[in-house]
């Protein structure tokens, strides 16, 4: 079955997402990231989508929610990347990724993650 | 209504993979009238939440991709056509953040605001489309 690969730094997990996903590929991801942080103790979950062209209500969903898991299992996410023409469609959108951290770049993120795990 | 439909492709949009081939098709489309990076990731982001009703909450159905042309204009629009459930209250259906599925409920007022132009057409039993339009002035 195919699998968006999560890289292991430290006590990070990275995802770079370079394909455009369909529903049950991304639902597949949030499971395997939330699985990953309990493996791997994880304290920060940085989700590379400089790739991506576009991020619709359920990627975003996705997102949010990967956050929020993340955030019980007292880990930090960052979103880095986003294309200029997917931020303001999702302002347009109305879509507030909401317990979702935002960087420019992989290591900006990663600064971030770094900062906030004591 | 006096624009003229220079092709018209048909998508089937039965599976998760389905979804991913319209966005791919309606961008590169897009691309090809010569739409913006902007007007093109509205579009394809508003097709993507459609073609998803379609298969989720529509049972699977189609996708039409037109291409239109009018004396200053072209443009490109799309069908989101199924012969699911219907929907019951329109009204309701369009509010932000009203989902029947516990989605985020943005997908149809989503797509009407990225678009120029929005249709719905339902009624229980008898199926729903959904009709969206991106002009570009050549």
């Amino acid at each position: 079955m195919e699998r968006i690969p999560i890289l292991r730094m430290g006590r990070l997990l990275l995802v770079t997402i370079q394909v455009d996903m369909h529903d049950r590929l991304a639902m597949t991801l949030q499971d395997d990231l939330t699985s990953r942080i309990v493996s791997d103790r994880a304290t920060g979950v940085l989700i590379d989508i400089s790739a991506l062209d576009i991020v619709d209500s359920f990627i975003g969903r996705m997102i949010s929610n990967t956050a929020a898991m993340a955030k019980i299992l007292d880990a930090k996410t960052v979103l880095v990347g986003m294309q200029p023409a997917v931020a303001i469609t999702l302002v347009e959108l109305g879509l507030t990724l909401e317990g979702v951290s935002t960087a420019l770049n992989v290591e900006r993120g990663i600064k971030l993650l770094e900062r906030g795990s004591t | 209504m006096s624009y003229k439909i220079n092709e018209t492709i048909l998508l089937p949009l039965k599976t998760d993979e389905d979804v991913v081939r319209l966005r791919k098709s309606v961008r590169d489309n897009l691309i090809a009238l010569g739409f913006s990076l902007i007007e093109q990731t509205k579009m394809v982001t508003a097709a993507s939440e459609l073609a998803r009703n379609t298969l989720k909450y529509g049972g699977g159905g189609e996708a039409q991709l037109i291409l239109l042309s009018d004396f200053d204009r072209r443009g490109l629009k799309l069908n989101f056509v199924d012969q699911g459930p219907g929907i019951a209250d329109i009204e309701l259906a369009l509010t932000d953040g009203y989902t029947s599925g516990g989605g985020l409920g943005l997908g149809l007022s989503g797509a009407k605001k990225l678009a120029d132009e929005f249709e719905l057409n339902s009624q229980p039993g008898h199926g729903t489309t959904v009709t969206i339009i991106k002009w570009r002035l050549s």
